[in-house]
């Protein structure tokens, strides 16, 4: 419960082109409702992501919105189609403030 | 010539203007708190029955079931708190003709509106997988939208759970 952040990206590094790749991630995060009471009886804020963003070759691929129904420590997986070389970068927005991204590279033969 | 040019140049970027400012008032929720990042639909997430979830997402609350639109979860949770989910939708990813939206439903939670995951052609699937938590044993359902506004949903999916997920 204490750990946050950081973030993990699961993904073949290569790929042949034209081929749809699987990317796994995972991150810590509460992901709390805000309903729920802690011992003392005391509302728990709620503390969750809100947005992922998914850019590969800094251009857009994918966008999330998640309310508090996702569970603690978020796991998603989503496909590509490899076309280039490149960078995939998600970046994860809590709504607390929190950010953080991580990147993997793939290299289209 | 080019003064006309400056003056349209002029009226585009104060519309422009006009835009951002009405988009950015509606961005700041009364309601929820303050902190919403940037961009994140409150509305439809803030609505506590689904019928209202799904009005205030895709504008509807009746959508035709396609046996394109794949969810994939367990008949029996043992923990409500992380049920894993799979959707899949056998659509083209094409560049004029692809699933741009996929909104993710629980029917009976204090929000039923779990997530919406937005594609592009080069996703090459709408596909996810996530997890999620459910309240009590409850359907959960998917709604697919294609870039031309088409609507198609999953077959309503019963996960019976043991240990609800939102505390307890």
């Amino acid at each position: 419960m204490s750990a946050i952040g950081n973030p993990m990206i699961r993904m073949p590094s290569s790929a042949k082109k034209g081929e749809i790749v699987e990317v796994r991630s995972l991150i810590m995060n509460p992901m709390t409702t805000g309903l729920q009471k802690n011992k003392a009886g005391k509302i728990i804020p709620a503390h969750f992501i809100q947005t992922v963003e998914v850019t590969f070759g800094a251009k857009p691929l994918s966008h999330l919105d998640w309310s508090t129904a996702v569970s603690a420590n978020p796991y998603l997986a989503f496909k590509m189609r490899a076309e280039d070389s490149g960078i995939l970068e998600m970046t994860w927005k809590d709504n607390q403030g929190g950010v953080w991204s991580a990147k993997a590279s793939l290299k289209v033969a | 010539m080019s003064n006309m040019m400056k003056r349209r140049e002029f009226i585009n970027k104060s519309a422009l203007g006009m835009v951002v400012v009405a988009g950015s008032s509606y961005l700041i929720p009364g309601i929820a708190n303050a902190a919403n990042v940037p961009g994140w639909p409150a509305a439809p997430f803030d609505a506590k029955v689904l019928d209202k979830a799904m009005e205030a997402s895709i504008k509807t609350t009746s959508v035709t079931t396609s046996p394109k639109v794949h969810l994939t979860a367990p008949t029996i949770a043992e923990n409500g708190a992380a049920v894993p989910v799979t959707v899949d939708v056998d659509y083209p990813m094409d560049p004029d003709d692809y699933i741009d939206t996929i909104y993710l439903y629980i029917d009976h939670n204090p929000t039923p509106l779990a997530s919406e995951f937005h594609f592009t052609p080069a996703n090459g699937r709408a596909y996810f997988q996530e997890r999620v938590k459910m309240a009590k044993t409850d359907h959960m359902r998917v709604v697919a939208k294609t870039n031309k506004g088409v609507l198609m949903a999953s077959a309503p999916r019963e996960v019976k759970v043991t240990i609800g997920g939102c505390g307890g």
